[in-house]
């Protein structure tokens, strides 16, 4: 059964379960699947018992619950829970606990969502496999031979292995897509502005944004529906959030015109995922909706520019991790600027030191314009072959990955190719544009292929519905359901 | 002189906010250490800013009244450098789309200071040496600045300080800064440079940082300017560097520390939007503005008869020349409503402090009533002094004070007619008088003081008699 939250959610009602024995039996699963997965690098059984004693309490008293009250869930751990810690899965912040809410976790918190624990990730969400971790990689539910996939990777690893029903990621480049794409489970990148980022960790400010990684496209727009809401808080969010009217989810697609990017089905994609992206695209033609074809051209440029503005807000953004307030600090140094130094050396990981250093060049006099400046009109050219596209079709599909899921250590060793894999997702992030992935086949390994479907600024509501649809002909069973209610 | 000084300012200003300029934290001065800031004020992982609009507003205050044209589209970039008192390393301020631009300042020579452009940005916290250890206090940091850039338009130590001056007064006016050097609220950095007179050329110049002293400003652009000439005299060069002064000894040092030739890798703030502004609402505010100060100083000296110094003294003030305005409506000698200012009330307020603040409860209603009172001479300047003063201890009308008699008795024709009363009575000190024993003038003037209780103005009883006896 895809439809986790109903499905949680009537159970919790007619009392089939309570909210404590559903709890008890996630970590007791978490327990048993978590040394196998790595997907959570915190467990918070005493905090998610405590909030399902309250839940159990309101049903007994007949209370109404609100939409995700009393499901099991989790958190990437780069988004801040108040008393709980936050580590971006980097030594810089093992020991960090933030002393306030993230928007998006507050929302949830004053929800009584179950905060199961928080998963693993890229540090600083840095990286496609979850292997740059402090805590070492996330394994593929379907395989374990195999990543992941990141910087995500422990939400997708959890809700994948069914260790919580449901998760927050957050995605920079790729990161809540990618990992749903290798892991068989559906993952939202919002409109940029569409969820507050006050309390995400920031990596790469113009470019993250929150969503939920879920069993399905319906599970997707209960989740996102709960976290698409005007923030103060963040001055890029945005007052024209709106929410996905799941009752149209079932409408059929006659007479949508879906756009497909010739340059994605050219170069580095593998077969096997041509293959079934081909199929699906086939499946809505059958569905009946109109298939345009589109050329990009600079597209090509999208994996470069992600990566020198990603990179340069990056190296300012992690900054302020110096040892001074907060986090980890060297032990031997004899002035200031070796400590800042030192802190700095030991804190961070190969690959963020990489980005930071890439960042800082960008930014740096001399190179500003050859760069920074250069990227910069890259990708407000990409913004606008984007938007002339999308007058003309309602989504644009494309494979969420040219691959599925990475062997072990593949990234370590080839980071320039797997920087090439993030070039069907960044397109989204260099334009603000939502853009959701859904499950579409599997490849001769198994191992899952996702599609990605990109659509107009707040139009969530339209790329959920023809994902939905696609969803519902294909009838992809997910690996592992329910916790036996 | 052989030499020529060419210098510019930047001049750092706290804005008056109550809150801090990307959260809600007071910009209180002082304070225990770190009890003023929050988790987005010291930068904490997942925090953001959310730009004060206040901390806007004052700016675009600030640049018209210093003549700038403001950005419809304005920006907040970051400006990187790491240093224990930045909490994020980096501070959000403005590059290329500064607020305001292209204004200026006018010195009473009618010679204009141009001002290049003025940014808003945040404050850093501030190091703090104690017990042979380093402490960081964020309390400061965060509060907002505006950094007003001059072109190097200055040819002399006496025109810095004037500008100095004239923009503090010209922002205390408007009230977004209290503009307190000593508190560190008003900060300089001054660019010297000299260069052979008549040439046009500049030369290389030294920046001399963190000023907050007027007088310092003054010794230190004074030796600076005879430092580097006498550098160039004995066949030198300058080097461009940053420079600290040295109080104790009146000399200036290099400063090796963050400001030194860094690369700041500015670029926009992601993390706020784009500052749009419309024209109605720089119209608004601009309406809203007072008088300029100069402007005002120069109008009480030419319509309401006050001598520079005075108009200057009271124009200081805000709080009191808008008091003095209250009151002189109708008045036909404002300039008497003045003296009793600078004579009784400064008196009272002896602090500049005190003054600013104008902590007095006085109606200027009843101000005006006591001016009016002197206007038609129904009291004299003697009565109106002393009715004052019992005025700023009880905010009463002077009536209050005054009673009938008090004010029949020095009516004029009431004065003349006990004058001449006096005279026909004391024919022979009359007499006296007029054949040389001046002292005889006394009984005259004591006649009509005694009749008139005391109340009446001796010295215009004493012109008084001599006009009747001398004729």
């Amino acid at each position: 059964m895809k439809n986790r939250i109903e499905l949680i959610r009537s159970a919790l009602l007619s009392k089939e379960i309570s909210c404590t024995e559903l709890t008890k039996k996630y970590i007791a699963a978490i327990n048993a699947e978590n040394k196998n997965l790595n997907a959570y690098v915190l467990v918070c059984e005493d905090t998610a018992l405590t909030t399902a004693a309250k839940v159990d309490k309101k049903i007994a008293a007949g209370e109404k619950l609100m939409p995700l009250e009393g499901i099991p869930m989790t958190l990437k751990d780069n988004i801040c829970t108040k008393g709980i810690k936050t580590t971006c899965c980097s030594k810089m912040l093992e020991d960090f606990t933030p002393i306030y809410n993230a928007t998006v976790w507050e929302a949830l918190n004053t929800q009584n969502a179950i905060l199961l624990g928080k998963t693993n990730m890229d540090e600083f969400a840095m990286g496609s496999s979850s292997e740059t971790s402090v805590f070492g990689g996330s394994l593929n539910p379907y395989n374990t031979n195999y990543v992941a996939g990141g910087s995500s990777g422990g939400v997708a690893s959890a809700v994948g292995g069914g260790i919580a029903a449901y998760g927050l990621g957050s995605d920079t480049g790729g990161s809540i897509r990618q990992p749903a794409s290798f892991c068989g489970l559906v993952g939202l990148k919002p409109t940029y502005g569409t969820v507050s980022r006050f309390g995400l960790i920031a990596y790469a400010s113009s470019f993250d944004q929150i969503g939920p990684i879920t069993a399905s496209v319906r599970d997707c727009a209960a989740v996102f529906n709960n976290l698409s809401f005007y923030d103060k808080n963040d001055a890029t969010s945005s007052p024209k959030t709106k929410k996905v009217d799941i009752s149209k989810l079932n409408a059929d697609i006659k007479s949508k015109r879906i756009g497909v990017i010739k340059e994605f089905f050219t170069n580095g994609i593998k077969a096997d995922v041509k293959k079934a992206v081909l199929s699906a695209i086939e499946k809505y033609r059958e569905l009946g909706a109109e298939i345009i074809e589109l050329s990009m051209p600079n597209i090509k440029y999208s994996v470069p520019v992600y990566y020198i503005l990603a990179c340069a807000e990056a190296s300012s953004n992690l900054g302020r991790y110096d040892g001074i307030r907060y986090g980890y600090k060297t032990t031997n140094y004899n002035d200031l600027n070796e400590m800042v130094c030192k802190t700095r050396s030991e804190g961070f990981g190969r690959e963020v030191q990489h980005r930071i250093l890439l960042g800082t060049y960008v930014l740096s006099s001399g190179y500003y314009d050859a760069y920074y400046k250069k990227a910069q009109n890259l990708r407000q050219g990409l913004k606008s072959a984007f938007a002339e596209a999308l007058e003309n079709v309602d989504a644009i599909i494309t494979p969420t990955v040219p691959s599925t899921a990475f062997e072990l250590n593949f990234s370590a060793n080839d980071p320039v190719e797997t920087y090439m894999t993030d070039i069907c997702t960044v397109p989204a992030n260099i334009t603000g544009l939502p853009a959701v992935s859904v499950p579409c086949g599997f490849d001769d390994k198994g191992l899952p292929v996702g599609v990605q479907l990109i659509g107009n600024y707040f139009a969530e509501e339209t790329i959920l519905h023809l994902a939905a649809k696609l969803e519902d002909a294909l009838a992809i069973p997910v690996l592992k359901g329910v916790i036996s209610l | 002189m052989k030499y020529e000084l060419v210098s510019g300012l930047e001049t750092h200003i706290e804005l008056s906010t109550k809150t801090k300029i990307f959260c809600g934290c007071t910009t209180e001065f002082g304070g225990e250490p770190n009890t003023h800031c929050c988790p987005v004020c010291i930068g904490l992982p997942g925090t953001l800013p959310k730009l004060n609009e206040q901390v806007v507003n004052f700016a675009i205050k600030a640049g018209l009244a210093t003549n700038c044209e403001i950005s419809l589209i304005s920006k907040m970039d970051r400006k990187n450098y790491v240093y224990p008192d930045l909490p994020k390393a980096y501070q959000i301020s403005q590059f290329d789309l500064p607020l305001c631009k292209n204004g200026y300042v006018e010195l009473s020579s009618g010679k204009r200071i141009r001002l290049n452009r003025i940014h808003i940005e945040e404050d850093a916290g501030k190091l703090v040496h104690q017990r042979g250890d380093v402490f960081v206090d964020y309390n400061r940091g965060g509060v907002p600045l505006i950094e007003i850039v001059t072109e190097p338009d200055f040819r002399s130590v006496e025109e810095i300080l004037e500008y100095i001056e004239r923009l503090q007064l010209t922002m205390k006016y408007i009230g977004i800064s209290d503009c307190k050097m000593q508190e560190g609220s008003m900060r300089c950095d001054v660019n010297i440079s000299v260069r052979l007179a008549g040439s046009e050329k500049l030369g290389t110049r030294t920046e001399i940082k963190n000023m907050n002293s007027i007088t310092y400003i003054g010794k230190a652009v004074e030796y600076e300017f005879a430092r580097q000439c006498e550098v160039l005299d004995e066949g030198g060069t300058i080097t461009q560097e940053t420079l600290r002064y040295n109080e104790e000894d009146n000399t200036t040092s290099s400063a090796r520390d963050k400001e030194d030739a860094q690369d700041y890798r500015y670029f926009k703030e992601p993390d706020i939007v784009p500052i749009i502004t419309s024209q109605e609402k720089i119209n608004a505010i601009y309406s809203s503005l007072p008088e300029n100060p100069y402007v005002r100083m120069e109008r009480y000296e030419k319509e309401l008869g006050l001598v520079p110094e005075d108009a200057k003294n009271i124009v200081k003030y805000k709080k009191i020349a808008d008091f003095f305005e209250k009151s002189i409506d109708g008045i036909k000698t404002p300039k008497i409503g003045a003296n009793l200012i600078i004579s009784s009330l400064f008196r009272k307020l002896s602090s500049d402090n005190e003054k600013e603040n104008f902590n007095i409860e006085l109606n200027p209603k009843f101000f005006y009533e006591l001016l009016k009172l002197q206007d038609d001479k129904k009291i004299s300047a003697n009565q109106s002094r002393a009715t004052f003063e019992k005025m700023l201890v009880d905010n009463k009308s002077p009536m209050a004070f005054l009673s009938e008699a008090d004010m029949s008795s020095v009516d004029d024709s009431a004065v003349i007619e006990m004058c001449r009363e006096a005279v026909e009575q004391n024919p022979l000190s009359v007499a006296d008088y007029l054949s040389g024993k001046e002292k005889a003038i006394q009984v005259l003037i004591g006649y009509v003081m005694k009749k008139s209780k005391g109340k009446s103005n001796a010295a215009l009883v004493k012109s008084t008699i001599l006009d009747m006896i001398s004729k």
